[in-house]
């Protein structure tokens, strides 16, 4: 439970100064960024996020890096992300 | 050296092995990796199969779920159980044993317990069901804890009344001391945990050099960091060195991440005391919601058992969660006690000792005959 997952972020929310859409592997999901208040995050910026947050910017050799060792790890890695994909918050009904 | 050459880069992977050989020498060292994501690392790459024999990595208390008491998991279930309640916690929780069952048990008795991703899918499931109470059975360091934190604080923003949280967080400096204050162990240094140090940064772990006299050196997750900060380790015992050191640098920094820790501060406070699997209790290891926060407290707003239940006699994860036994030396791993029916915690997550030595089975040849022979004598 304790995977930290790299994704970039893609587009912040007008509604909620905390949410930004970031894809991971493929998938784009909402992302709190709450924590990350005080790094100023761009369009394109790399993250690490746990259970829904991120919780530290890298930068992209990282990410890659890091994605590489969790693809590595097979199925805790397919079963973090079948969790962040099958999350109710990401769905537009948590969006705000 | 056949699992180097998996390795992202193994002529690198290879120049580490043969740095820690030569700095070593002929000692003996015993570092503990403080860190459930470290030792799924080092089983997952084979790292024991690569090091030189003299140097012996031991697993520490750093997974979680693995540090829950029996009795925490039985409240869990209580609360489970109360009618109306959804209760919610990460998928890790749901097969951890309490003295009665798990949470999947409660929930195939009719209890509604769902598992979810983020606490963030807790609160979202408390504001689409406002008729019903929600809990959420919250777990994990002060990686985790943090975003917990801001979940409670977007509940008390939005004024959801129908959201709890029954916390269980707790933070890693206490279990470090009490591992340091053990008779039973004798370390050389740690490897210190990579995502909790993004959030505490460096400063909390001066005390391991400072107070008990021994390296700690901050870790990444890939084969190569292991390596890399058991050579940094070595480098400063040989070099008369003694300090806090950072191999991670690209991901933690000094400071950790002062926004998190502020909103940790905010909305949590330290217990006097918590109980963890093994360690026993721990003074102020444990966090629980401020009295501000008393309305989003699942332990003010019910009943909660809170009756203290002494771990099964044949498991002996504490012995493993303090380094002083390998998994594979407890009574019964691999045969009474198994990723599918644990009987202990470290068996039940992926981050677990038990469990990563399980799953990947790339175990040392005596560790193989013990299995075997015990096996043999299991009906």
């Amino acid at each position: 439970m304790c995977l930290g997952i790299p994704g970039q972020v893609k587009e912040f929310s007008e509604l909620h100064e905390h949410l930004a859409r970031v894809e991971v592997s493929g998938v784009t999901r909402e992302v709190n960024i709450g924590l990350l208040e005080d790094e100023q995050l761009k369009l394109g910026d790399w993250v690490l996020i746990h259970v829904g947050f991120a919780m530290a910017k890298i930068d992209e050799e990282e990410a890659t890096q890091a994605l590489d060792l969790l693809k590595a790890m097979g199925e805790a890695y397919e079963d973090e992300l079948e969790a962040l994909r099958s999350s109710e918050y990401s769905s537009e009904s948590g969006a705000t | 050296m056949k699992f180097v050459d998996e390795y992202r880069d193994p002529t690198a992977a290879r120049a580490l092995v043969a740095q820690i050989t030569a700095l070593c020498g002929d000692d003996q060292f015993k570092f503990m990796e403080v860190c459930g994501g470290h030792t799924h690392t080092i089983y997952r790459h084979g790292i024991e199969h690569v090091l030189p024999v003299n140097v012996e990595l031991v697993h520490g208390p750093g997974c979680p779920v693995c540090v829950i008491p029996m009795g925490r998991v039985d409240d869990a279930i209580a609360l489970a159980r109360e009618p109306g309640i959804i209760f919610t916690t990460f998928g890790d929780m749901m097969r951890v044993p309490g003295s009665q069952g798990n949470l999947l048990t409660a929930k195939a008795e009719g209890a509604d317990v769902r598992f979810v991703y983020s606490p963030l899918d807790a609160l979202q499931i408390a504001i689409d069901n406002p008729d019903r109470q929600v809990v959420f059975f919250a777990v994990g360091f002060e990686t985790t804890a943090p975003s917990t934190a801001l979940t409670l604080l977007q509940a008390k923003a939005e004024d959801v009344a129908n959201f709890t949280v029954f916390s269980n967080h707790v933070t890693i400096v206490p279990p470090l001391r009490a591992i340091l204050e053990s008779p039973d162990l004798r370390l050389d240094g740690f490897i210190g945990p990579g995502h909790v140090s993004t959030v505490v940064g460096q400063p909390p772990y001066r005390f391991v050099p400072s107070e008990y006299g021994l390296p700690l050196v901050t870790a990444g997750f890939e084969p190569l960091d292991i390596l890399h900060a058991i050579s940094m380790l070595l480098t400063q015992i040989r070099e008369g060195r003694c300090e806090v050191e950072n191999q991670y640098s690209r991901v933690v920094r000094e400071e950790g991440n002062p926004r998190a820790l502020a909103i940790l501060a905010e909305v949590f406070e330290l217990r006097p005391h918590f109980e963890w699997r093994g360690l026993g209790f721990i003074a102020q290891s444990g966090l629980k919601l401020r009295p501000e926060f008393a309305a989003f407290d699942a332990e003010r707003r019910y009943q909660v058992p809170g009756v203290r239940v002494a771990d099964p006699k044949a498991c002996q994860c504490g012995e493993v969660l303090k380094g002083v036994i390998k998994p594979w030396e407890c009574k019964v791993f691999g045969t009474a006690c198994t990723p599918e029916t644990p009987i202990g915690t470290c068996m039940v997550s992926s981050e677990g000792a038990c469990a990563a030595y399980y799953t990947f089975g790339r175990m040392h040849r005596d560790a193989a005959v013990t299995l075997g022979r015990r096996r043999q004598l299991t009906p």
